[in-house]
């Protein structure tokens, strides 16, 4: 089957049946399902993940249609290229689900994530860690005369290694939202 | 025209627009208004079982031998809990089942209430989909929505639950015309490209096979007649998985019998050594691919699926159709005989001579015996004693059941009632109480092992209070005869916990049920027995008492493929692989 087959719409979208059969290499994803507000499916989602093994890297779920009562649910897993069609062919199985976009293999996309970081420290280091926060342009949002908490917004990877610079430097805690994704254009 | 009335009344004024003619179900607190109304019509039969998951059985047996979704209601708590084995066993089948379940007041939920359970959180993985009704108001849309749920796409069960003050508020009636469509509306239709493709491999194929399921079945009795008319047409060779006998005629010329772990050894060699395998309506379920790494080497495979999941879930397949198998079929039908229904017949004829010599291996056979009733030979004398007859069976789960697919010739579908991905023991016996109440004049029979049979005999008090003439065949080892089949293979002929003691007798038993007892344990008086089980008009236990260590062969021990299939008694020992021994 060569790439020029594969239609919008046909059975054959998936790019992975151009690939060896089941290969092993575990690949990252990030998955947009739209889903009907409605009580459980949420659990109906979490549960499909564990009922079948499946990985949760990170989830965001919130209504985006309040008028037609819809939901966007972000999750990020990783899986292997079969594992990965499964869970989105699974996924479009829950009744009340609408549409499952795999953002990684729809285009580009842009993904974004908010942290808030409280971190504790006087002297040297405060001032170093607002220097940082400044580098990575975290904004100040809550503030004493011995803590910070920053907030910062961007690409997991990014807040990842801002919490890396701020831990040595009096990082007490942080809360993460998850990813929040969309695709890049038109 | 819209009617206000109570929750309850809207129930059974539901399933009535719904088309029901038959709930299987039992009462308790959390669903006495329903019952209430239950009571105050005749439209509506309700057929009183003696535990839950033998209502849901009963449905399941009724939706499989009529095509039309089963309906159970039940209470809140215990009923639902009890329920849950027989929604897993229709989830796992793709049965069409709607259980309504009763729940406490919704202002008690929550507060640990006498019979209250979290009925959806249960449900929610052994469901297609469940729903709270929490407002009367959208009661009976979400009933609706329910049936169209559990009967369009890839069939399934789906549960309603009902707190009782939802049941007691009143509210307007919505029927099924004004019910909103949802989003919920499967693809039916298969992508013409991949058909196209699919039948230029059938013009061309040399060692081709049909490999159909369940599938074929659950789309209505139009797709097996397609199927019938492709198969025939081409002159291809076709196999089925357990779900799926009947869907083309144990009589017809193409047919080679079940596949599988103990399917027959033509079908399960032209399945290993086939160049194209057609996969019409089955799942590659582990009971049929054997070791996945040399499951059909040399074919190219094409799948069709109502359900996007099945496909490439654990085989690869070089055209996947999505789709109603019915629809599908249909444009193959039309493509290839639009391109001059062309096929290799030379190819194909060589094939079939290499089947042939397959078929030589005669693997069915069995040593007859004069002192002991070979279950074989049981089976063998019973269809040939009722294979003219408008028949249904069912089947409880282990050897009895595989000899049931193995010795039993299946004409027709929906005539099969057997639980075949779950594998729930104390299925069958609920199951063709539901068959029977669907097909009151046919002749209906339950082989079961005495040991699944006890699992459900409580509902004996069912067959003989509805007056049900069902015919409960025990092929009676005193052995949990799969398990310990097993043990001899695996585990060191260590028979743990396999052997029924303490058994009761059946015919006293039946007897103290006011039903009809038969015992048979010589060879030479099971046709005359037989007869009698017939001709009794009323539910028959009927005791065979067989040979008790007879094995099920052929086998394919777990771990291994499709060309390494035992036959016999010949070189059991180590025949199952360290590897092999952890599958089940």
């Amino acid at each position: 089957m060569s790439a020029l087959h594969i239609k919008k719409g046909s059975n054959k979208h998936s790019a992975y049946n151009l690939r060896p059969n089941f290969s092993d290499v575990t690949e990252k994803h990030t998955l947009a399902i739209l889903v009907d507000n409605e009580a459980g499916v949420l659990a109906r989602v979490i549960g499909l993940f564990s009922g079948r093994g499946y990985n949760i890297e990170s989830l965001t779920v919130a209504e985006v249609d309040h008028t037609g009562h819809l939901s966007r649910i972000t999750i990020v897993t990783t899986g292997t290229p079969q594992v990965i069609e499964q869970i989105k062919a699974q996924l479009g199985r829950i009744v009340p689900v609408h549409k499952v976009h795999d953002l990684t293999v729809e285009g580009p996309f842009v993904e974004r994530e908010l942290a808030l970081l409280k971190v504790e420290g006087s002297g040297e280091k405060r001032v170093e860690a607002l220097r940082l926060a400044d580098i990575f342009r975290a904004h100040v949002v809550d503030s004493t005369l011995e803590s910070f908490v920053f907030q910062l917004t961007g690409a997991p990877d990014k807040i990842d290694a801002f919490a890396d610079l701020m831990r040595p430097l009096g990082l007490q805690e942080i809360a993460r939202t998850g990813v929040a994704a969309l695709s890049r254009g038109l | 025209m819209t009617r206000e009335m109570t929750g309850a009344k809207m129930v059974v004024q539901a399933l009535i627009d719904q088309g029901v003619d038959t709930v299987f179900g039992y009462p308790g607190g959390a669903v006495l208004p329903i019952y209430d109304e239950v009571f105050q019509q005749n439209a509506i039969r309700h057929i009183l079982v003696r535990h839950e998951q033998g209502a849901v059985h009963a449905a399941e047996g009724y939706a499989r031998s009529t095509g039309k979704p089963g309906v159970v209601l039940v209470t809140s708590g215990p009923g639902a809990t009890n329920a849950v084995t027989g929604l897993t066993d229709a989830l796992m089948d793709s049965i069409p089942i709607i259980v309504l379940t009763g729940q406490v007041p919704t202002f008690m939920i929550g507060s640990d209430a006498f019979q209250e359970a979290d009925t959806v959180g249960i449900t929610r993985p052994c469901t297609k989909h469940n729903w709270l009704v929490k407002d009367t108001a959208d009661l009976s849309a979400k009933i609706h929505e329910a049936f169209h749920v559990a009967t369009s796409g890839r069939p399934g069960p789906v549960l309603v639950d009902i707190p009782k003050d939802v049941q007691f508020a009143s509210a307007t009636y919505i029927p099924p015309s004004k019910t909103p469509v949802g989003h919920y509306q499967p693809q039916v239709k298969g992508d013409m490209e991949t058909i196209t493709e699919l039948v230029a491999a059938l013009e061309t194929a040399q060692r081709p096979i049909f490999y159909t399921g369940g599938g074929v079945i659950n789309s209505g009795p139009g797709a097996s007649q397609l199927l019938r008319e492709l198969v025939d047409a081409t002159g291809f060779p076709i196999t089925s998985t357990l779900m799926g006998l009947g869907a083309y005629p144990a009589s017809g010329k193409g047919w080679l019998g079940m596949l599988g772990m103990h399917g027959l050894y033509e079908a399960n060699l032209a399945m290993h050594g086939c160049d194209l395998m057609i996969n019409v309506g089955a799942r590659f379920d582990d009971r049929i691919t054997g070791r996945l790494d040399a499951f059909s080497p040399k074919s190219r495979k094409a799948h069709i699926d109502i359900d996007p999941s099945s496909i490439n879930k654990v085989i690869h397949v070089d055209m996947p159709i999505v789709g109603d198998i019915g629809h599908v079929l249909e444009d193959v039908l039309k493509v290839w005989k639009a391109r001059g229904r062309k096929v290799n017949s030379e190819g194909v004829a060589k094939w079939w001579r290499q089947i042939e010599t397959w078929k030589e291996v005669n693997c069915l056979k069995f040593a007859s015996d004069e002192k002991s009733i070979k279950p074989q030979h049981a089976l063998s004398r019973l269809e040939a004693l009722t294979k003219d007859r408008d028949r249904y069976i069912c089947t409880e789960v282990g050897q009895h059941q595989m000899w049931a697919a193995q010795y039993l010739n299946f004409e027709d579908p929906n005539r099969w009632m057997t639980s075949g991905g779950l594998g729930t023991m104390g299925y069958g016996f609920p199951a063709s109480i539901g068959v029977q109440i669907a097909h009151p004049d046919a002749l209906v029979i339950n082989v079961a092992g005495e040991a699944s049979w006890l699992m459900n005999m409580q509902e004996m008090g069912t067959a003989v209070q509805y007056r049900l003439p069902v015919k409960q065949f025990i092929l009676n080892n005193e052995r949990l005869g799969m398990v310990r089949q097993w043990q001899e293979l695996l585990h060191g002929e260590r028979y743990s916990q396999s052997w029924s003691e303490a058994l009761p007798d059946f015919v006293k038993l039946a007897e103290a049920f006011g039903a009809k007892g038969i015992i048979c344990k010589d060879p030479a008086d099971l046709d005359d027995a037989i007869m009698e089980m017939l001709d009794h008009d009323g539910p028959v236990i009927f005791d065979c008492l067989v040979e008790k260590h007879e094995n099920c062969f052929p086998m394919i021990p777990s771990g291994e493929p499709h060309n390494k299939m035992l036959l016999g008694e010949v070189s059991l020992k180590d025949a199952i692989g360290t590897k092999g021994a952890v599958l089940v």
